[in-house]
């Protein structure tokens, strides 16, 4: 795990609540824009912060999230101003941990070698790949890990109780739980089945878990984040940013209005009911 | 000992993880994952199950037409002036083309697995119509996932699915054409995990699809031996056939492919021309990526991002191809071509007048390169062009570009 990574789950842990991890598309709708939205995320609460890579075939992601690359691509975003963004973002600070996150064909592309060390560079803290499952992990996961950036595997409804362990065998950093079976921006989840979830995986691991997939609104966090380490929220985001938009344009209510929400998530996230911390040490 | 540089066979791929040497493998999402291991479980029971391979041998006589003939085009072949060149008329199957051999086999397998509702993309609305038609055939439902511009140009198709009972839904996003439709049926089965499956029109996507489909295809090779022998004494010594994800290609080549002597030809569509944008040839114009599911040659532009295949004919226009022809080219073992989209009007125009064939503009690009290379090839030269779809949904696309007739 990287340092900031680490640190930033354990000051969660000494805070009894869970994180709030934000996503946002990169470039989406232009690079300044996008700049200014990402440097306002940690002001506005967020802990940890998934950065979209854009890919013109997002095959895992809905309506929102795939005009949000459309929107990136047209305005000439790629993977190096991705990077750069994160670089940029570095200087001003150097505690919110950044998780870049998209398909591997751009990575492929780039050259994995190059962009690894590109990527630990600017100072990212790791990886979700959509389309590199356990099978894949010698193209990408097993050389990120090696250059010490976190390979954060997602976990379905789909993947049982004898596939956990190869998903979560080279995941780091911390384990994203897809509450639905679907596409990004989906079907509301089921929350009552998010706790039994959560506590499933945590059979086989120890590293945190990170709920996501259909959260909307701050009364949403605050059920995922009773009994998960940290609440994602991806596609709510995106259509608050898009409806500031006028004609797929940034406005000057763009920032304010993601900053906004995520305020709201940020309260609805530290609002939720959480067991004593003594609870949840009964791992030996 | 130094490695050989070719391997002992070239029928022996895939490997146990999917790979056609750098080729292929599992590139999906997480939720998928146990569903493609769960197919590839399904299938290996399957292939080892005789009653599976009687039913669609079955399927195959009653319900399809098979075999397919092997047809000596013989004015074509004084046209020519060369080499004596065989039609393979998959254009003669039940549905009018080669994607009929595919789906009956995944939606009987698709049945083994319990499932009871099917999905598929369709580019040119042929493996659509196909899927159509078998799910009618066996009372399942069935989606089929269109890119808007594709419903618009491909119309006598989209009624046809419907005929049958499909639900036929226009993809409208990013630039709503084959690849969109793939991206959306991926959406959709993501979704829909439980019940539904999955049925790729062509010989790419995650494994174990190229090779299932392979398999399933390998019907149009395997009776060309035996009709060739029956025919002339002997195997023939060259194939042809286009290539779009290359299933029907893929299908004519695998049983020769250790054949050493049999020169093999796959022709991509070069729409404008190699040297311009607008054209779909994968192997000659593109570079090795990974998109829905499986590293292979992929149009894009230096960010890797995937860039739009242009052809005249709707079932070509896919930026990537199947992960075997990713290998089989590396290896030198087929020689991949081009034909424009003005070589296949005009090869088009030939055939329906030299033969009283109208060919889909699919095989009208193999056609093309037919015209190029059996001139050049001696008289007692056997050349097999696999005729993959017969060419009434082309007519209406023929016809604007000739101007109305």
């Amino acid at each position: 795990m990287t340092a900031r990574m680490k640190a930033r789950f354990a000051d969660l842990k000494r805070q009894n609540r869970a994180g709030l991890v934000t996503f946002i598309t990169a470039g989406d709708p232009d690079d300044a824009t996008s700049a200014a939205v990402l440097r306002a995320l940690p002001g506005a609460g967020a802990d940890v912060i998934e950065l979209g890579m854009p890919f013109t075939d997002p095959m895992a992601d809905g309506p929102t999230i795939q005009a949000a690359a459309l929107r990136a691509l047209k305005a000439g975003h790629r993977l190096s101003k991705t990077l750069a963004m994160v670089r940029d973002f570095r200087r001003d600070d150097d505690a919110t941990p950044i998780v870049l996150m998209g398909y591997y064909n751009p990575i492929y592309v780039y050259g994995v070698d190059r962009f690894l060390a590109d990527a630990k560079e600017a100072g990212v803290d790791g990886l979700i790949v959509v389309d590199l499952p356990p099978e894949e992990d010698r193209e990408l996961c097993v050389p990120a890990l090696a250059a010490g950036l976190n390979f954060i595997r997602l976990a379905t409804p789909t993947t049982d109780d004898a596939r956990l362990p190869a998903v979560l065998k080279n995941t780091s950093g911390f384990v994203y739980y897809v509450s639905v079976n679907g596409i990004t921006g989906s079907a509301i989840p089921d929350y009552s089945r998010v706790a039994s979830s959560v506590q499933r995986i945590k059979r086989h691991t120890d590293l945190p878990v990170a709920v996501g997939f259909g959260v909307k609104t701050p009364e949403g966090a605050a059920e995922v984040a009773a009994h998960a380490d940290a609440v994602v929220v991806g596609t709510a985001l995106i259509d608050v940013l898009a409806r500031s938009l006028d004609g797929g344009r940034a406005t000057p209510t763009t920032v304010d209005a993601v900053r906004g929400f995520v305020e709201g998530l940020a309260r609805g996230v530290r609002s939720a009911k959480r067991p004593a911390p003594a609870a949840q040490e009964d791992r030996p | 000992m130094n490695k050989p540089d070719l391997p002992n066979s070239f029928r022996n791929g895939p490997d146990e993880r999917g790979h056609f040497g750098n080729y292929g493998g599992r590139f999906v999402a997480e939720t998928l994952m146990p569903l493609i291991l769960e197919l590839e479980k399904a299938y290996e029971a399957a292939k080892a199950d005789p009653a599976f391979a009687a039913e669609i041998a079955s399927l195959h006589t009653h319900y399809v037409g098979r075999p397919s003939p092997l047809y000596f085009a013989e004015r074509l072949t004084e046209h020519c002036g060369g080499a004596k060149i065989y039609f393979k008329r998959d254009e003669l199957n039940h549905t009018g083309a080669h994607k009929i051999n595919n789906v009956l086999g995944q939606i009987l397998l698709a049945m083994r697995m319990g499932k009871t509702r099917i999905i598929a993309e369709t580019g040119a609305g042929q493996h659509g119509v196909a899927t159509a038609t078998a799910c009618a055939r066996f009372g399942l439902p069935c989606v089929v996932y269109m890119g808007a511009v594709d419903v618009e140009r491909q119309k006598p198709n989209v009624f046809r699915m419907k005929m049958l009972g499909a639900e036929v839904v226009p993809v409208q996003s990013g630039a709503r054409t084959l690849k969109d439709a793939m991206n959306e049926a991926l959406r959709d089965w993501v979704t829909n995990v439980d019940d539904t499956f999955y049925c790729i029109g062509t010989a790419a996507g995650p494994h174990p699809y190229p090779a299932m489909v392979r398999d399933f295809q390998s019907i149009i090779g395997t009776e060309v031996r035996t009709q060739m022998q029956a025919a002339e004494g002997r195997l023939p010594d060259s194939l042809v056939a286009c290539i779009g994800g290359g299933s029907n290609a893929i299908g004519l080549f695998h049983p020769f492919l250790d054949d050493a002597g049999i020169e093999i030809f796959g022709v991509e569509a070069a729409g404008h021309g190699l040297d311009t944008k607008a054209h779909a040839a994968s192997l000659a114009g593109g570079k090795p990526g990974v998109l829905h599911g499986n590293r292979t040659y992929l149009l894009m532009d230096d960010d890797g991002q995937i860039e739009e295949g242009h052809s005249i004919s709707a079932g070509l226009d896919y930026p990537g191809i199947g992960p075997e022809h990713a290998w089989l080219k590396d290896m030198g073992r087929v020689n991949y071509l081009s034909a424009t989209d003005a070589g296949a009007l005009d090869a088009f125009q030939l055939c329906c007048r030299l033969e009283g064939i109208i060919p889909a503009l699919e095989p009208a690009h193999a056609l093309a390169a037919v015209l190029e290379l059996a001139p050049k090839r001696p008289r007692d030269h056997l050349m097999v062009m696999n005729m993959c779809g017969r060419g009434d949904k082309d007519i209406f696309t023929v016809a604007d570009h000739l101007g109305g007739m």
